[in-house]
This record gives C-alpha cells, sequence and structure tokens, in this order.
C-alpha cells in the first residue's frame, strides 16, 4: 500500500439551505475542492459518496453517477460509488476512497458526502435517523436516536458520576468554536445555563445537547503521496484511516458506557501511524450528541474512561486546552448534515494542519484525528492525518 | 358431567376520570349525578390500549393462577362491543399472545354488555360435549360514550377472562339459561363512533325486565332462592340499577357489594359482569355460591348458578393482581386529558 | 411498514420468542440463526426459548420528540431491560410516573398496541414493560 495525500477540500456553508437541493450543495462543495486542488475535473478517475438517506429524505437514491453528472463529468465515465453507513457514511466514503489510491487502483479520487435534511418535518426527520439503528427490534418500539444517546448519557452518568454541567460544557465549548468558523450553522456562543434550560429532547439530553439536523455537503480530493507535490506544497498525509464495527442495537454492547468499535478502530489506528493518544494536537470527534464527545475522547484515550466529562468542564478540550477537541465547532455548532460529516471533520484537520484555520486555528498542529460514528457505535470510522511534511 | 370454571383473571386500566370532572364540563350537578348513578370514576384505555390488549392482560391473567397448557384451550371467544377492528377477529391476536394457536376455535362475539358470558356458555357446551379440554371466554370492552350523552359518565374500559373446563374446576356452573327478546334499546350502527339508546326505554322493559325475568327461571331451574347465594352479581351499568335489581329479586346489599365494582371502575359493558364475577372469585371460599345474571342491550339476560370447589384453595389466586389491586393502581386525568385519550379531540389531518 | 413485515415478528413480539444456542446456551433475543459465540458450532442447534418478560431497567430515557406515530404519547420512557433470562431489549415503559422509572426498577412485559399502519390501517400489537406490581406474588 501506497502513502496518500489530501490534496484539496471544499465545502458549503451548513445550515437550513432552502434555497439548495441535494445536487446544488454537493456539485458546490465539489467544485471548491477541485479548486483548491489546483486540478481540473477531468483528472478525476473515481468518486465515493456517502450519504446516509438521501432516499428518504428526497427521494433519490442512485446518488453516485447524479453527482458526478452535475459536476459536469459524465462523458469521463469514472466509476461513482455510493456509501452508506449511517452518519459515518462520509468517513467510510472517505476511508474507501483511500483505500482505492493507496492500492494503486485508482490515481486521483473525490471523497464526498451530502446530506439534504431539512425538506422533511421534524417527526419524519426522528424517523429518517433513527433508521441507523436497529428498525424492528429499537425504532419500532418508539426509540428515537436521541433517546440511545440519552440512555447513554443516563448510564454514564450513573456510573461515573458525570454531571448535566459537564454534559452542558460539550456544547458550550463547541459553541465557542462555532463562532471561529465561517461554515458553522451556530455562529453563536451559548452559556451553561442555556444547554440546562432548554427543551427536553430525551432526558437527560435537552435542545443543546444535540447536534442540529442541516443540510450541506463536503469533499476532499486524494491522490498518492508522490504525486501530491504535483498540486500543493503542503499535503497532507493520511497516516491512519481505521474502520470497525459492533451489533446494530444498543441494547447487544458488551457496554453501553464505552463504544468498542472505537476503542478497537483507535487502537490499530494509533499503531498504523505509529504514534501515541498523546501525539495528536486535535481531533474532531463524533458530538452528535454531547455525550458522543465525553464518550469519545475516553475511547480515542484523550481522557481515562469515566473522566471525560471532568476533561470537557476543566477546558482541556477547549480551542487553548491539552487536547482540542471539535475546533470546527463539531456537529453541535458547525452542523450535522449525516453523510457530509465525516468529510467535514477531515476539512477542519486538513485546515488546521496546512495552518489555514484563522481565528481557530490550533499551534503547531502535526497530527489530527477524525473520529466518526454511525448509528449509536455499529460503525466507527477513525482518520488521523499528518501535516508539516 | 362437571364443568365451570378452572381460572379466571381481570384487567382494569390505570387511568380514572371522576363523573364529577365530566359533569364540571356540561354544567351538571356532579355530586347529585355521582351519587344518583352510585359511580365515583371510570377507567379509561390507555393510548396503546384496546380491547384485544385488554383481553390479552385478563387471560394472561388467568393462565398464570393455574397449570392449564395453552395449547389445550380448543376454544376462544372474545365478547366485546369495541372490537378494534370491524372486519377481522380479536380473539386470533389473544389466541396468539396466549399460545393458544393454532389448533383452537376462535371467533369474536357482540352481544353489547353480555358477549362475554355468552361466550362462557359457549365454552361449557363445547367442554360438555367432549369436543374440547378447556374454552377461553373473555368479555373486555373500552367502551365509548358520546360526549354530554349520559353514557359518557360511566363508558368504562376493563375485562375478564375465565377458563372453562371439567378438571380441577374452582367454581361449578351447576346452571346456565338465558332469557332473550328483541329488544332495541341501546345500539350502534356499523360505521358510527358512538352508540345510540332509547332513554328512559333502556330500564324497565329492557334492563330490569330481562334480568328478573332470567333470574326467576335461574332460581326455578337451580331450585334456590335468594338465601341460598353468599353473592350475587348483576350487571352493572351503574352502581344504580343492580342494586335495585338485587333488591327487588330479594337479595341484600351485603351479598352484592363484593361483585359491585362499577362505583369505582365504571360500566365496562362486556367485561361488567366478568369483573364482578373476578372480584367475588378473589375472595370467595369453598362451599360459598355465586348466582349471576348479565345483560345485553337488544336484549338478552344470561344466569348462571355457580358452586364455588375446594379447588379454588388450590388456585394461586395471589400470582395476579386482583380486582381490587387493579382499583387501587391509578392515576386520576382531568376531562381534557381524556379527550386527548380518547380521541375526542381532532387532529391535523383528520 | 408493510404487514408482512410486522407479521413474521409476531412470536417474538406477542409471546418473546428468542433462541438458545445448543452448544454453549447462550439466549439471544430476538432469535439469532447463529450464536455469536459459537458460530459455525451453533448452525442446526439453535433452539426457539419463550423468554419470562421479567427484567430490570439498564438505562432509560423520557422522549420529549417522537417518531411518526408516537407523538401523542409523549413524554414517554424508553429503557433498556436486561431480561433475568439473558438477553436485554429496547422497550417503552408504561403505567408508572416517570420519577418512578429507574436504573435497576423491577419490570415485567405487558401486551400494548405499538403501532399502527394508519387510522385504517393494520394495528402492531407487541411487548411494552411495565414496573413490577410489588404485591402480586
Ligand atoms: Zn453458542
Amino acid at each position: 500500500m501506497r502513502d496518500v495525500a489530501v490534496i484539496g477540500v471544499g465545502m458549503t456553508k451548513f445550515g437550513e439551505l432552502w434555497e439548495q437541493s441535494l445536487r446544488d450543495l454537493i456539485t458546490e462543495a465539489g467544485m471548491k475542492a477541485i479548486a483548491d486542488a489546483n486540478l481540473s475535473g477531468s483528472d478525476i478517475d473515481g468518486a465515493y459518496v456517502g450519504t446516509m438517506s438521501a432516499g428518504k429524505f428526497v427521494g433519490q437514491e442512485h446518488i453516485a453517477p447524479l453527482v458526478v453528472d452535475m459536476a459536469g463529468l459524465s462523458n469521463t465515465h469514472i466509476p461513482a460509488v455510493r456509501v452508506e453507513a449511517g452518519d459515518a457514511s462520509g468517513s467510510v466514503a472517505f476511508r474507501e476512497a483511500y483505500l482505492a489510491v493507496a492500492s494503486g487502483a485508482h490515481e486521483l479520487v473525490i471523497a464526498g458526502g451530502v446530506e439534504k435534511m431539512t425538506d422533511v418535518s421534524s417527526s419524519q426527520m426522528v424517523n429518517i435517523q433513527s433508521t441507523s439503528c436497529d428498525q424492528e427490534w429499537e425504532a419500532f418500539f418508539g426509540a428515537s436516536m436521541s433517546s440511545l444517546y440519552g440512555m447513554m448519557a443516563r448510564a454514564h452518568m450513573h456510573r461515573y458520576g458525570t454531571t448535566r454541567e459537564q454534559l452542558a460544557a460539550v456544547a458550550v465549548k463547541n459553541h465557542a468554536n462555532g463562532v471561529l468558523n465561517p461554515n458553522a450553522r451556530f455562529k453563536f456562543p451559548i452559556k451553561p445555563e442555556d444547554v440546562l434550560k432548554a427543551g427536553m429532547v430525551a432526558d437527560p439530553l435537552t435542545t443543546y445537547d444535540c447536534a442540529p439536523a442541516s443540510d450541506g455537503a463536503a469533499a476532499v480530493i486524494l491522490c498518492s503521496m508522490e504525486r501530491a507535490r504535483k498540486f500543493t506544497d503542503k499535503p497532507i498525509r493520511i497516516a491512519a484511516s481505521v474502520q470497525a464495527s459492533d451489533t446494530i442495537a444498543l441494547h447487544d454492547r458488551r457496554d453501553i458506557c464505552t463504544m468498542d468499535s472505537v476503542v478497537l478502530a483507535a487502537k490499530k489506528a494509533y499503531a498504523q501511524a505509529g504514534i501515541t493518544a498523546e501525539k495528536v494536537n486535535l481531533a474532531e470527534v463524533h458530538d452528535a450528541y454531547t455525550i458522543g464527545e465525553i464518550m469519545a475522547i475516553e475511547d480515542l484515550g484523550f481522557a481515562e474512561k469515566g473522566k471525560g466529562g471532568i476533561a470537557a468542564a476543566s477546558g482541556e478540550t477547549a480551542l487553548t486546552g491539552r487536547i482540542p477537541i471539535n475546533t470546527s465547532g463539531g456537529m453541535k455548532a458547525r452542523g450535522h448534515p449525516l453523510g457530509a460529516t465525516g468529510i467535514a471533520q477531515i476539512i477542519e484537520i486538513v485546515d488546521q494542519l496546512k495552518g489555514r484555520a484563522g481565528g481557530r486555528q490550533v499551534k503547531d498542529a502535526k497530527f489530527g484525528l477524525a473520529q466518526s460514528v454511525g448509528g449509536t457505535g455499529a460503525t466507527a470510522v477513525v482518520n488521523i492525518l499528518e501535516g508539516g511534511l | 358431567m362437571e364443568c365451570g370454571i378452572v381460572s379466571y383473571g381481570a384487567y382494569i386500566p390505570r387511568h380514572r376520570i371522576s363523573v364529577k370532572e365530566i359533569a364540571r364540563i356540561w354544567n351538571e350537578d356532579g355530586d347529585g349525578l355521582s351519587k344518583g348513578l352510585n359511580v365515583i370514576e371510570k377507567s379509561i384505555p390507555g393510548f396503546d390500549e384496546d380491547t384485544a390488549t385488554i383481553s390479552v392482560a385478563a387471560a394472561r391473567n388467568a393462565l398464570v393462577r393455574c397449570s392449564v397448557n395453552p395449547k389445550d384451550i380448543g376454544a376462544v371467544y372474545v365478547g366485546s362491543e369495541s372490537h378494534p377492528y370491524a372486519v377481522k377477529p380479536t380473539g386470533t391476536i389473544l389466541a396468539e399472545a396466549i399460545g393458544a394457536t393454532p389448533n383452537s376455535m376462535v371467533a369474536d362475539l357482540e352481544f353489547a354488555c353480555k358477549a362475554g358470558t355468552a361466550g362462557m356458555q359457549m365454552c361449557m357446551g363445547l367442554v360438555k360435549s367432549g369436543m374440547i379440554k378447556y374454552g377461553l371466554a373473555v368479555g373486555a370492552d373500552t367502551s365509548q360514550g358520546a360526549p354530554m350523552d349520559p353514557l359518557e359518565y360511566t363508558a368504562s374500559a376493563g375485562g375478564a377472562a375465565f377458563i372453562i373446563g371439567a378438571e380441577n374446576v374452582i367454581a361449578k356452573i351447576n346452571k346456565t339459561l338465558s332469557f332473550t327478546t328483541d329488544t332495541p334499546d341501546f345500539w350502534r350502527r356499523e360505521g358510527q363512533t358512538y352508540p345510540r339508546h332509547g332513554g328512559r326505554f333502556t330500564g324497565e322493559p329492557a334492563y330490569f325486565r330481562h334480568i328478573t325475568s332470567c333470574a326467576k327461571m335461574l332460581f326455578e331451574a337451580a331450585g334456590t332462592k335468594p338465601t341460598d347465594y353468599q353473592y350475587a352479581i348483576f350487571h352493572q351499568p351503574n352502581g344504580a340499577f343492580p342494586s335495585k335489581v338485587g333488591k327487588t329479586l330479594g337479595f341484600t346489599p351485603e351479598q352484592l357489594k363484593p361483585g359491585l365494582i362499577v362505583p369505582y371502575i365504571g360500566n365496562t359493558y362486556s367485561g361488567a359482569v366478568p369483573v364482578g364475577l373476578s372480584a367475588v372469585l378473589d375472595v370467595a371460599n369453598p362451599g360459598e355460591r355465586i348466582f349471576v345474571v348479565s345483560y345485553g342491550s337488544g336484549a338478552g339476560s344470561d344466569g348462571f348458578d355457580i358452586t364455588v370447589t375446594d379447588e379454588i384453595l388450590k388456585l394461586r389466586r395471589d400470582a395476579a393482581p386482583s380486582v381490587k389491586q387493579y382499583v387501587d393502581r391509578k392515576k386520576n386525568v382531568d376531562y381534557a386529558i381524556y379527550a386527548k385519550m380518547r380521541g375526542k379531540i381532532r387532529m391535523a389531518g383528520e | 411498514m408493510t404487514v408482512p413485515r410486522f407479521w413474521r415478528e409476531i412470536p417474538q413480539r406477542y409471546n418473546l420468542i428468542g433462541s438458545k444456542c445448543g452448544s454453549c446456551g447462550t439466549v439471544d433475543f430476538p432469535p439469532r440463526t447463529i450464536c455469536p459465540h459459537c458460530r459455525r458450532k451453533s448452525i442446526g442447534k439453535m433452539e426457539d426459548i419463550k423468554l419470562s418478560g421479567k427484567g430490570e431497567i439498564v438505562s432509560y430515557s423520557i422522549v420529549r420528540e417522537a417518531p411518526e406515530g408516537f407523538e401523542i404519547q409523549v413524554p414517554y420512557a424508553m429503557a433498556l431491560i436486561k431480561l433475568d433470562d439473558g438477553p436485554t431489549l429496547t422497550a417503552q415503559i408504561v403505567d408508572c410516573e416517570l420519577e418512578e422509572v429507574k436504573i435497576g426498577a423491577r419490570v415485567e412485559a405487558v401486551f400494548r398496541r405499538i403501532q399502527e399502519e394508519s387510522k385504517s390501517g393494520v394495528i402492531y400489537y407487541g411487548y411494552k414493560f411495565q414496573l413490577a406490581m410489588p404485591q402480586v406474588k
């Protein structure tokens, strides 16, 4: 396997984008990525598109060739693959693109992610989001995705003494970061009491513990490391890309306070990258719900198991802290267009490693990690990127 | 051949609304109505409850008390005027949920408030003829009274199930008979949400005539008189009617009280006499005798002369909740919540 | 949901029919074709087993933003329930005050309406759980 680099990135603003359709969004993100990489669309020889539920949100399946078509590349006849792994779809699309280039099967590949979520009603939204958990044995009985994360939060609080205030600290920190991200959906700061007093979605989680369903798309261009310097003087190397899985239903897990899939993917990713968690300078993690970020920093080795809440509340994960987490604002403030999220995480890491993250720049960042979760942890992806090469 | 009740189980939903609260909405005299009807409050089915779920709960309570193998239940009859489907049996849902499928005869019955007791009679016939080992008869309802209609004060939800057989009989049914005429005192046409009734016509020529006629026939056939019984149970559309008919027939309030549940849960229609009989079986001792007459509008009465046997001491009565425990397990709601729970609020798209 | 998709799950939904591995004895709910522990060794040895319906709350959440068809029931409690027979499942806790839902609480299965296809469509029944009635032996 050869080394692979990210040579260009592009994304739309995330939010409630009334004017833009699914195809408008992914086309915009793709064009930006191609421009960022200084190449022409016809150089691309493969496309991977992550989307969780285009069929349910906008009635469109067979997304991959549609995306290539809208990008004006139909006459290149390149293979186009749609990837679905719940809200980890974007991350898995990225990994598939990485494998395609690393194996030598492809030279220049685009990996995109897109979701157009806001065309449906709020109760339809709850239904569609829960299609990434077990339909017959969780959703059928009335479980929403937020209630399953609520159960994880409740168990974590019960076992480790994690507090409501610690959960709120995650949202407060991510909003503070979002203020500094031009592409973020929420660019306003919040206070802990805003989270605590917000309407309950699924006890103990309030509206402010939940990432907002959003529209958006993101895309990145990958090629071999050796070829990357032709396009950029700051190629970002993919130091590790690992995926793991677990039971589809939360109730079948060994432990609901930890995601074994994340722990395993992280362990393998650190080994592949030849580093330890201490070497990571910043990370984008799956904060679809605030408890998700707390469990993620524990499972990734940034905090001891059970101490994630303390780490979040103490400022260790803030922009200026020991290990800045979700410098982009995370899903909480950047927005969470399911399929686009995984790619947006990669973009944040790339921008940070290239030193072009503006007001939210982490100084001298060399290793950045992106962790993505599908459903309640049935899919986990950990990617580690390296800059300064 | 001896035949009777092998086990029994009741079920009453948790929510209640008081007669006083309903009267508040319609500017009626709540205290006066409550006293006149002898009904304090009535049960309301949960959002997720219907005649099928009530039947299953009652039948499972009956099964857990005894050692009957559900596979030996050869007939399942659910009597109700509020089957969840107009076409598609409740009985198949019940039979499947208790493991009595596929070798069982199943049908839904409807005879206003006496479909449950009609099912008991049908099971007796099948047991006595040797066609089946056990039969399951259920009377259950989630009845609806139209808003502002007098029936609204009492129409409630609940039910009870009886396993009928010839072995390990806890209450022998010595005699059963019916008195039936075509008397349209209460009805609900196909597709209509609420029933209609003949007002005061439901009293003398309907309820009272049928119950007293049936009771007199039963006394004669059984060769008994009121003093031979420890308990008497009559259909209880409210608390006043059964007390009056009992007095007319020569029963004392003490004989009626253990089986008079309507003051606390309202009229459970097909479930009314079955729940009353369950409450009596909760406390009955061997050798005691029970006089039962149901009433269904339309109209008819089923009478039962029952003797409790020594077997009742072997029944695990405390393995399932008693009627009293269900009566005491309650949560009162106001009329707004009641209207929401019973689908009386018109929602978007309806 | 379509009628056959519901209908084929009736044994599990009505009567908690799980599976037991003939090789290692592990009980699963819903039933599995292959035992996750024994895999190949379990093929042809998986047997149906009726679960007791009694268990304990592992964790829970109160749903206030509901999926389609559940809106009128909010707020309602969803819980992970560890059955005495081994498996853990997800179900609604009914007929109690929400404050009474606690980790470690004893619960038992009840039979309820879960969903309906529409006002004129098929009604889907199945299990929910209630707090165990303490006075019942
Ligand atoms: Zn096994």
